[in-house]
């Protein structure tokens, strides 16, 4: 058999990726098949799940109502349709606010010395060798109404004598979006950083020699060349974002849910795991749309073969 | 107009090094540069050519003296307000537009009209034999081709100065000879001073008006490519430019543009033309191109003849090449083969007698540094 094996190039081929596809299939493939078969069935009174097959649990998330105030059969429940708009407005008003940020930054530190380059590499790196949750934590003491931010500014005011009310900032639509650029600015970062530091720097050279200022070698040439690390980037950003659940768990409050925090509470707190599973599943679709679409329009993010 | 295209009033540019130290890459450089000329700067790497042309582009600026452009001190303008473009050693093409795209930026960002852009473009893609291509991306095409829209996209704008930093470096041997002739081709057609960075002593020769060659941030000589080879003012140009056969020696005396000169190796004087500038008393270098030197089977001159013994030939085609032993040293000597014989005897032989005449008007006496 051994010989065998040595002798054919194609059996070889398939025993390579033998580790690969069982990892595959068991850690995806069948979770993901028992998710979608588990989606059709139903609660049972203790929790556990009733295999059947029913669209139920998919005409609830999208707010087909049969419960209705006016009297009518059927009518609109926008609760858990807010929770999809909600999360999709916020996973894009991130990955945005995050590209502004990283953009820049990454500009930075491509075109900085290549001396210090690194040490600026290290410090975008350093906050993810802390776990992510003590992070949001650290928010949470920064944002808190008696929290680091508000005794500063508190401290300040009486300095200078003006009167001071802390401000609410904990609980908010606004501590979340922060909670989000904080947690995926290096995700967006690390790309664009690779992309604008393969430009040769002949290329800005040729660029002014052509009769462009800085402004339009940015704009024609800077900018085309690094779009792959934002493409890179907003896949890298955009697909957590749109998951999570701890961010706006912990710097939400129960003001902001989101579709994450939707499949978690159907799981732990309401035992509804068939509600959590479709819950899921839509939340698979979105993102795959979007990132179909958007893919679809700027590619994968591949490089632009250089030279 | 002024007289000059390009003009480099007593230049320096030192860089800072990473450990805190400086580098003097251009050193009191001045050089003038007509309108329409070919010129060429030439010197090993590090001469500081590519930083004296990177100055006249204007990526970078000088620590003391000043850049002319058309008569105009260039003090820190930047590079896209002067009236010079640049054909870059990379290409720096830009990967992510068409040909017809690179070579319309420049048009682009003096806010030409659309239809003039179209019609300059062909023009410029025409002139570099890439009619056709326009759709094209660069990564799409050859070397050779990619380098012809570099040229193209630095000439669509008519500059007055074309700045060309060893364009041709990237190329094969065969390619690189094609585009040295049709560069002056082009050059000649577009009628615009072209300034030439090259290390290619052939290129420069072959192409250039005139040359100056560098060294150590230095200009050494300038001068047309005939000035350069045939009188080369010092030991360092004679040596860069072609090959010599040196001999070391003392100036006894001077008369009438020629030297004397007291060879110790020969225990003889030996007369040759004063190229640049000697002195009497002066260690000078003697020297002699191997096509220069006539092999004679007794002695032609009452001086300057001496007898060797052949060391070495070697049969390349066109010539043979030969070391004649004379004295401990070794000169080489270049004999065109003007008669075809297949007897192996018509090409001398290891170990052979012979004079070797080194006729004064042949024989240069130049400065040893």
């Amino acid at each position: 058999m051994l010989k065998r094996l040595r002798e054919n190039k194609s059996s070889q081929g398939t025993l390579l990726i033998t580790p690969t596809l069982i990892f595959m299939v068991g850690l995806l493939i069948i979770p993901l098949l028992l998710t979608l078969i588990i989606s059709f069935g139903r609660r049972s009174a203790d929790g556990n799940v009733i295999y059947t097959f029913g669209l139920h649990n998919y005409i609830r998330i999208l707010g087909i109502s049969t419960a209705c105030e006016g009297g009518q059969s059927l009518c609109f429940d926008p609760l858990y349709a807010n929770i999809l708009r909600r999360s999709l407005a916020l996973a894009f008003n991130s990955t945005v606010l995050v590209i502004l940020l990283a953009y820049p930054l990454a500009y930075f530190i491509a075109r900085a010395h290549p001396k210090r380059r690194n040490t600026f590499l290290f410090m975008v790196l350093v906050p993810l060798w802390t776990n992510f949750v003590i992070r949001v934590y650290a928010w949470m003491m920064l944002l808190r109404t008696q929290g680091v931010i508000n005794s500063v500014l508190g401290w300040l005011a009486g300095l200078v004598g003006i009167p001071f009310a802390p401000f609410e900032m904990l609980y908010t639509p606004g501590a979340v979006l922060v909670g989000m650029v904080y947690e995926f600015l290096p995700f967006m970062i690390l790309p664009i950083f690779t992309s604008l530091e393969k430009i040769d720097n002949s290329l800005y050279e040729a660029a002014a020699d052509l009769g462009a200022n800085p402004i339009r070698t940015f704009l024609r040439v800077t900018l085309p060349l690094s779009m792959p690390g934002v493409v890179a980037g907003t896949i890298l950003v955009f697909i957590p974002v749109m998951g999570t659940f701890i961010v706006s768990d912990l710097l939400g409050g129960r003001q902001v849910i989101l579709i994450g925090n939707l499949i978690q509470r159907q799981f732990l707190d309401a035992r509804d795991p068939t509600f959590g599973s479709a819950a899921s599943l839509i939340l698979m679709a979105m993102t795959l749309i979007v990132t179909f679409f958007y893919t679809r329009k700027f590619g994968f993010g591949e490089e632009i073969v250089a030279a | 107009m002024s007289e000059f295209a390009v003009e480099l009033q007593d230049v320096v540019k030192r860089f800072p090094t990473p450990e805190g130290g400086e580098v003097l890459a251009v050193d009191h450089v001045t050089m003038q540069i007509k309108n329409g000329e070919f010129f060429s700067m030439l010197g090993s790497s590090g001469c500081g050519k590519t930083t004296s042309l990177r100055m006249v582009a204007g990526f970078e600026w000088p620590t003391s003296g000043e850049v002319y452009i058309e008569g105009i001190a260039q003090g820190h303008t930047p590079p896209f307000k002067r009236p010079v473009n640049t054909v870059f050693q990379s290409y720096a093409l830009f990967q992510h537009m068409t040909v017809f795209q690179n070579v319309a930026f420049g048009l682009e960002m003096d806010g030409a009209g659309k239809d003039e852009i179209k019609k300059r473009v062909a023009r410029a893609l025409e002139m570099v034999q890439l009619t056709g291509m326009d759709r094209r991306y660069p990564r799409q095409l050859s070397g050779g081709q990619q380098q012809r829209v570099a040229l193209a996209r630095a000439i669509v704008k008519t500059p007055d100065v074309l700045l060309l930093d060893e364009p041709l470096g990237a190329l094969d041997l065969k390619l690189r000879k094609e585009m040295q002739l049709e560069l002056k081709a082009l050059q000649q057609k577009l009628g615009i001073t072209f300034v030439y960075v090259t290390h290619d002593q052939e290129e420069a020769l072959t192409m250039s008006d005139r040359i100056a060659v560098m060294s150590q941030g230095k200009v050494l000589q300038m001068g047309s490519p005939v000035e350069i080879y045939e009188r080369p003012n010092c030991k360092f140009v004679a040596d860069f430019i072609g090959t010599s056969n040196f001999l070391e020696g003392t100036v006894k005396s001077l008369e009438k543009g020629m030297a004397n000169v007291f060879i110790p190796a020969f225990n003889t004087e030996i007369k040759g033309i004063v190229s640049g500038e000697v002195s009497v008393g002066e260690t000078v270098a003697v020297s002699v191109r191997p096509e220069k030197i006539r092999l004679a089977d007794k002695a032609v001159l009452n001086q300057n003849c001496f007898e060797g013994t052949i060391d070495l030939v070697t049969y390349i085609g066109s010539d043979t090449h030969l070391y004649v032993g004379l004295n401990g040293m070794k000169l080489k000597v270049w004999e065109q083969n003007k008669i075809s014989s297949l007897d192996p005897t018509a090409y001398y032989t290891v170990g052979q007698k012979v004079w070797l005449a080194l006729f004064p008007e042949n024989t240069l006496v130049m400065a040893s540094e």
